[in-house]
């Protein structure tokens, strides 16, 4: 693909190192003495600056400079990073990130950013306040050539020249050639002066006035060139640099580049005789001395090392829809090879099975490495959080702590940007409506820092995804009676928590006595609802009143791929998610027979509940004489469906079913199989809250 | 709506659909047989025309969409407008094809294949001839007709798709 905008991919940087220093800022709060948490604030800003004036984000390049003088004077340990220092720097970071994003909707005159610049004044007091109008002009980390050669009577007046060197070697990464090509004879020699001139090639973040300032006690009389050396395309040719240095002319790297090109022809019609060399030719030619093509060829490989220590990077950026794209193409590979093999199996030529046989386990395997690539760590979600609880526990007046455990689990992508929002929501709700105000909870014996822990944890197919507070716990009294002035509920039925707490997720329920502008508006619980059952997922509440809530989200790994159990019933196939099936037993004639009343089965000693997906179909072929029972469970309830046969596994590729079957809540989707027929997909957890509730009714029934 | 339609107020109070005079521009349609009643599609609509394939049963479903068919890799819900219209069912002869549309629903392009009994051809309604559905006199529930179309001495019914597969899935499976 061509044409990338470099602005563009600057703005992506920038989000990232945006994001880097927000984690730094506040894990900083927490640990206000750890070093690296200082410097990898100040890394980022000072990334931020210098690639922002060089992609003309010029203002965001002199704001950012304040701030990074700041840090500078945290990581030099003028300043402590204070809670304020960290508040405001949290500010600045947004300022920044919208001085990038959408400069044109900050006027120049930003009260914000005066705001900030002034506060950032005063928290960084005393101390002198950092040096006016010195915005943007500290240069790139890049690489200078320097060339000197010491002043005569140098060495005697006390210079040292290896001290210089190592100098310099202390501002970055440096090359450092001789240049011995003054040294006189023997007998001319003077052992107190120094004939050697030294050329060094400097990758530094430094500024030149850094390097200029180590010459600074003899800079006057000496020889001395600081050059910024180019960098770009074809930059780090040898008689580029020749040139560049002016150690040579233009035309006579031409007239060299000619000669060898001619030799190189003359060549191929005789032996393989390599060409002499660009830097040889030149030397030959006597445009240029040994030395300088020797202090060129450092500096090349100087240049060259650098550049490559930049380009290594471990991972590359890929726009999601083409992820979508090739999850989308191995879907259908999937799809054709469960149809190859439903043929093969009908062959006899082994050498066809085992080919078969090998694109099966292709296949697969590239679909778990195209499954593997759309999973994120959870983690990465997780940390978006940190800031929302930050500032909330600032406007609440609420002191809460977050804690974070299984933050390795991965998720598929769709799956994390989608929970987002759910997750936000629930959070906000638990700290606004679940923790106490600090002197409540003193009052009740709780420590006056409250707690949200967020959990990921795997189980089974599923993701669990818990919200966690120590607060005061749902107030089944009052959310009961806001229930039933709202209709929601019959006024003194006996309910269930599940079913009690399930009203918090019907539109325009709340029981916030007043708004505030947190929560309470009773938006939001629905949304959050749909939003986790359109990932195919599930939300339950749980409470203790006085020692907390937690609210559990589960969600599948994945939304497009998933290996199924393929069952006969009727003259229909279904597959059953395979990460649910437990076992499956034969259905007895004595079962079916005693079950005919009630449907339950015992296994090892538990009675499970079982479905007649039969019945629920409304199929009217008659029954197979063995009929299977697959059990199947979410959670920790479990559930059997009577099935006429079990046909064995298959690669399912989910589809979604389309709006005009939203009202079919049996299935949670469909698949092709192989013979190119369409397999609805059965939703078992609908299927097992349904099998429980039947089983509930039953009971009560007698 | 694809052609530039004048909606005029006769004399008579009856809303017409009528064009500007010059070179009426005509509506292209597909004719289809459901049952004992010829329907037109508007082609626009149309992206192909199938052999009865395998067919799945979606149970619990709208019984008007209570099918699932794969088209070329993608599954799509198959309709059969019998049951929309109260038709009778008849098992499917030899002529019987399914007509797979695309359809904005919501502003969300949505493909579905319609059962037909028999596909006729594709032919030009001209738009004059046009005429305002009858209030009186219609078997069918009026919403879901576009247009009646007169050719020769025939009329055609043609249809709205888009009204017909209109999101409100409950209100439907009430009705039905």
């Amino acid at each position: 693909m061509s044409g990338v905008d470099p602005a563009e991919t600057f703005r992506q940087e920038a989000q990232e190192l945006l994001d880097q220093l927000e984690h730094a800022l506040l894990d900083l709060e927490h640990s206000p003495g750890d070093a690296e948490l200082i410097d990898s604030a100040f890394r980022a800003l000072h990334t931020i600056k210098g690639s922002g004036a060089m992609f003309g984000y010029e203002r965001a390049a002199g704001f950012t400079h304040h701030v990074e003088n700041a840090f500078d004077r945290v990581r030099k340990g003028d300043v402590a990073p204070t809670r304020e220092l960290i508040s405001l720097a949290l500010i600045a970071k947004d300022h920044i990130r919208l001085l990038i994003e959408t400069p044109e909707n900050v006027a120049s005159d930003d009260e914000t950013e005066a705001t900030i610049l002034r506060d950032l004044d005063v928290v960084m007091r005393p101390g002198a306040a950092p040096a006016p109008g010195a915005a943007g002009l500290e240069p790139e980390p890049r690489s200078w050539r320097i060339q000197f050669r010491l002043p005569a009577g140098a060495m005697a007046s006390g210079t040292n020249p290896l001290l210089l060197l190592d100098e310099l070697r202390g501002l970055g990464n440096a090359t450092i050639v001789a240049q011995t090509g003054a040294i006189p004879e023997l007998e001319e020699l003077d052992p107190a002066e120094c004939y050697i001139g030294w050329d060094v090639v400097l990758s530094t973040t430094e500024s030149r006035d850094m390097i200029e300032q180590v010459f600074m006690f003899i800079m006057d009389d000496m020889d001395l060139s600081i050059m910024p050396i180019a960098s770009g395309a074809g930059t780090d040719r040898l008689g580029e640099i020749l040139v560049d240095r002016g150690d040579v002319a233009r035309e006579a790297v031409d007239a060299a580049l000619m000669a060898q090109q001619q030799e190189s022809r003359t060549d191929r019609v005789g032996l393989t005789v390599k060409p002499e060399r660009l830097g040889a030719l030149l030397v030959k030619s006597g445009a240029v001395t040994e030395e300088g093509v020797a202090s060129a060829l450092a500096e090349q490989q100087h240049v060259r090392t650098e550049a490559r220590a930049t380009r290594t990077v471990d991972s590359i950026r890929v726009p999601a829809e083409r992820l979508d794209e090739l999850m989308e193409r191995v879907g259908e590979l999937v799809i054709a090879q469960s149809r190859l093999k439903e043929i093969v199996a009908r062959s006899t030529d082994p050498l066809v099975q085992s080919v078969a046989e090998e694109i099966e386990r292709l296949a697969l395997e590239l679909r778990d490495t195209t499954m593997n690539v759309r999973m994120v760590p959870i983690g990465s979600l997780f940390s978006r959080f940190r800031r929302l609880i930050h500032d909330l526990s600032r406007d609440l007046g609420k002191e809460v702590a977050l804690k974070t455990v299984g933050e390795e689990t991965e998720l598929d992508k769709t799956v994390i940007e989608r929970l987002n929002d759910p997750l936000v929501h629930l959070i906000r709700n638990s700290i606004d409506h679940g923790l106490e105000q600090p002197d409540d909870r003193a009052a009740a014996g709780k420590s006056r820092q409250g707690q949200i822990t967020l959990t990921a944890q795997h189980a089974g197919g599923e993701v669990l995804v818990m919200i966690d507070d120590d607060g005061r716990g749902l107030d089944r009294e009052r959310i009961r009676a806001r229930a039933e002035e709202q209709g929601l509920v019959v006024a003194g039925a006996k309910l269930s928590d599940s079913d009690l707490f399930g009203v918090l997720f019907e539109p325009g329920f709340s029981t916030a006595r007043e708004v505030t502008s947190v929560s309470g508006r009773g938006v939001g619980m629905d949304v959050v609802k749909r939003t986790i059952q359109a990932l195919r997922g599930t939300i339950d509440i749980a409470s203790t009143p006085g020692a907390g809530t937690r609210i559990t989200l589960r969600l599948p790994l994945t939304l497009a791929i998933i290996d199924g159990l393929l069952v006969r019933i009727g003259q229909g196939r279904y597959v059953i998610p395979l990460s649910a099936v437990e076992e499956c037993v034969e259905l007895g004639a004595d079962d079916d027979k005693r079950s005919r009343g009630r449907s339950f089965l015992n296994i090892r000693g538990e009675l499970v509940p079982f479905l007649r997906l039969r019945e629920m179909f409304k199929v009217t072929t008659p029954p197979d004489r063995f009929q299977k029972v697959v059990i199947v469970s979410s959670g920790d309830m479990r559930v059997g469906m009577v099935v006429d046969q079990v046909i064995g596994d298959h690669q399912t590729v989910i589809k979604s079913l389309s709006k005009l079957h939203a009202d079919v809540r049996t299935f949670s989707g469909a698949t092709i199989l192989g013979d190119g027929t369409v397999a609805l997909i059965l939703d078992v957890m609908h299927l097992v809250s349904f099998g429980q509730e039947l089983e509930k009714q039953l009971k009560i029934a007698g | 709506m694809s052609m530039t339609q004048i909606i005029e107020r006769q004399s008579n109070g009856i809303t017409r659909i009528g064009v500007p005079e010059a070179g009426a521009p005509a509506i292209e349609v597909l004719t289809v047989r459901s049952h004992d009643e010829i329907f037109a599609l508007e082609i626009k609509y149309v992206r192909e025309i199938l052999d009865l394939i395998p067919i799945t049963e979606v149970p619990g479903s709208q019984p008007f969409v209570n099918g699932l068919i794969n088209v070329r890799g993608k599954v799509v819900p198959l309709a059969d407008l019998r049951l929309k219209f109260g038709m009778e069912q008849t098992p499917p002869s030899i002529d019987a094809r399914i007509v797979v549309v695309e359809i904005d629903r919501d502003g969300v392009p949505t493909t579905i294949g319609i059962r037909a009994d028999k596909v006729y051809e594709v032919t030009e309604l001209a738009a004059a001839t046009l005429e305002e559905t009858p209030r009186i006199g219609m078997r069918w529930r009026r919403e879901f007709i576009r247009c009646i179309g007169k050719r020769g001495s025939d009329f055609i019914i043609v249809l709205d798709l888009e009204r017909i597969f209109l999101g409100d899935a409950e209100a439907e499976h009430e009705r039905v």
